[in-house]
């Protein structure tokens, strides 16, 4: 059995699953920001014609890894695994979408990390040989997530600057072996990341506690693939904001492992329109990371726009209870090396 | 494994996030609960003294009657959906007058009615401002105590 | 005159109570719920050491309509049923005081959680 591992934390996927199917479903703030042209179904309200915006947030769950299952032209009962998870308590999203696929279900908690977290199972799983199609899925909700975490929605806090948005929506992408419609793009390499915590308490700056975490295994990717982040031509993080951002961006400086800003790109900042949307430091949610590389990055890969880009999402791992004891927010990062179709390299 | 990959302490990253991190407008914020809650209050003022010279109501019942109105708008403003702007943009202006214990009670009841009428609306409709009685009516006892101990 | 003038007092004073209160927000980062509760404490406080009093003479609505006059509420319906009714007092008199806005609060919350639904953002 060859080892697959490479450095500390790297694993190398020779067989290069393919992501094949890709569908980015969101509510109705996310349809006026930036890349509204990009979604595969923009929500008309926050309900999306349900009684509860759990319910909601299932159904968009539901209807983003069916249509990835058809973009990918397959069909439910031909997928293996179903790797996915979502914010709310024991991820009753993922698991009620499960319910109804039918599929075999894999509940993933990694925060707004989860994205890349199921896109990192399952590629082992594909190219360790114990799958041969999983689909991958995340998804966040503004209302469900707000009262979970926050306060209910009618009460008049106000928002901090460097507080962030949860993004409505849920993305989806088919992971295959043998590809039954022409390929996205293809796993190289994935990084499971490791709890990170530099004692950061403000649960109003998620992009703060996540941002060491995103450089940890940022930093491990690098030095166990041994590139650098000029190998890549996009870096792109899940839901670090402005504040999360800049701090990468200090952080890999001091490592002496600068990030150039035309490279480097974060979905909680493309998203939005931070100054129009009001959204403050930017979105945030499982949600956010998974519709933004599934609608926006993903065919960038299959056209050859982008060849090769490390897809990094983050997460900030507290709970409402370990806030309220005063604990600091853990952080983590998984991320994943993505390959364009046409080849990692620009001829 | 578990050797150090970055080089940055606790310390440092939290003067770093310090820099990074874009303060409140302090002035505009201050400026706006200073006009939002001046108001309320002048409002107060009004319903109160329509008591008074109007209603013939004792000082003690208008003040009541005063409560009773700002609270039943706020719980009206929160239901359409008004009242968190108005919280947005005066943060201490509209949640420190009597308006804010409203909201508090309100935003709940409404949010969690899904979960059903006792153990939803019925119980958290004081998750908030709870604490607000709890802490208020407990030392409004002990004071009682001292005074008819001590000074009555 | 007078009026006019009892009004700019109400504004004046509940306006600077309240920016105080932004002023904890912005400074402290205390949430909303802390400082409500600290509001309450400082009111049935002052009140209790007769510094309460004066500012609800001085500014009216504008001392009474803060949290703060809730505490000054709850403090002077203890002391005044002690002074009627003695030790027992103690414990009739606060909720009393206030029972306009608390049952106000239930009821009008209730009721608006009956008839509205919460609205996204």
């Amino acid at each position: 059995m060859p080892n697959k591992r490479i450095g500390q934390q790297t694993i190398e996927l020779p067989l290069r699953p393919a992501l094949c199917g890709n569908a980015a479903f969101v509510g109705n703030k996310e349809g006026e920001g930036p890349l509204a042209a990009d979604f595969d179904f923009i929500a008309s309200d926050e309900l999306y014609g349900q009684e509860s915006f759990e319910l909601a947030e299932k159904q968009l769950y539901l209807d983003a890894i069916n249509l990835a299952i058809t973009k990918g032209s397959s069909k439910p009962e031909d997928v293996q695994f179903l790797l996915g998870g979502d914010l709310l308590n024991q991820i009753i999203t993922a698991s009620f979408s499960a319910r109804e696929l039918g599929i075999p279900f894999v509940g993933l908690y990694g925060a707004c990390s989860t994205m890349a977290e199921s896109l990192c199972i399952g590629g082992m799983l594909l190219d360790g040989g114990h799958a041969d199609e999983v689909v991958c899925a995340a998804s966040s909700h503004f209302c469900t997530a707000e009262r979970q975490y926050r306060f209910p929605l009618e009460f008049g806090s106000q928002r901090t600057p460097t507080a962030q948005w949860t993004v409505t929506g849920a993305g989806a992408t088919l992971l295959s072996n043998a590809p039954k419609s022409p390929p996205l793009a293809h796993i190289t390499h994935i990084c499971m990341g490791r709890v990170i915590d530099l004692g950061i308490t403000d649960a109003n700056n998620m992009g703060a506690a996540m941002a060491p975490a995103a450089a940890d295994t940022l930093l491990a990717l690098l030095a166990d693939t041994k590139t650098t982040p000029n190998d890549y031509d996009l870096i792109i993080t899940g839901d670090l904001a402005q504040v999360g951002y800049d701090l990468l961006v200090q952080l890999m400086r001091e490592q002496r492992m600068p990030l150039s800003p035309e490279k480097y790109v974060d979905c909680g900042l493309l998203i939005f329109d931070r100054e129009k949307q009001d959204t403050h430091a930017g979105g945030s949610g499982c949600g956010c990371s998974a519709t933004v590389l599934n609608a926006h990055i993903l065919p960038k890969l299959q056209s050859g726009e982008l060849r090769r880009v490390i897809f990094m999402a983050t997460g900030a791992l507290m709970s409402t209870t370990s806030s309220l004891q005063g604990e600091s927010i853990p952080g983590i990062a998984h991320a994943v090396v993505l390959e364009s179709p046409m080849g990692g390299r620009k001829s | 494994m578990n050797k150090q990959r970055l080089h940055t302490d606790p310390t440092h990253y939290n003067q770093l996030t310090d820099r990074y991190s874009p303060p409140s407008d302090m002035k505009t914020c201050l400026l706006r609960s200073f006009w939002v809650g001046g108001l309320i209050c002048t409002i107060g003022q009004g319903i109160m003294d329509i008591g008074i010279h109007f209603l013939d109501m004792s000082v003690r019942d208008a003040g009541s009657l005063c409560s009773i109105v700002l609270i039943f708008t706020t719980a009206l403003l929160t239901g359409i959906g008004v009242f968190d702007k108005i919280g947005q943009y005066a943060g201490a202006g509209s949640f420190v007058p009597i308006t804010g214990f409203a909201n508090a009670v309100v935003s709940p009841a409404l949010e969690f009615r899904r979960e059903g009428l006792i153990l939803g609306l019925g119980a958290k409709l004081f998750t908030i401002a709870g604490p607000v009685l709890v802490y208020g009516v407990g030392l409004s006892v002990i004071v009682g105590v001292i005074y008819a101990l001590f000074i009555h | 005159m007078t009026i006019a003038l009892m009004y700019l007092k109400a504004f004046l004073v509940g306006g600077l109570i309240c920016t105080f209160g932004e002023l904890l927000v912005l400074k402290t980062k205390l949430s909303p719920a802390r400082i409500l509760v600290c509001y309450i404490v400082a009111g049935v406080l002052l009140s209790a050491v007769g510094l309460y009093g004066p500012i609800v003479s001085f500014a009216g609505a504008g001392a009474t309509v803060p949290l703060t006059g809730f505490g000054h509420a709850l403090c002077q319906g203890v002391i005044f049923s002690v002074q009627e009714s003695g030790l027992i007092g103690a414990f009739t008199g606060g909720l009393a005081a206030t029972a306009g806005g608390i049952a106000a609060a239930i009821f009008f919350g209730t009721l608006v959680a009956l008839v509205f639904k919460p609205k996204a953002k």
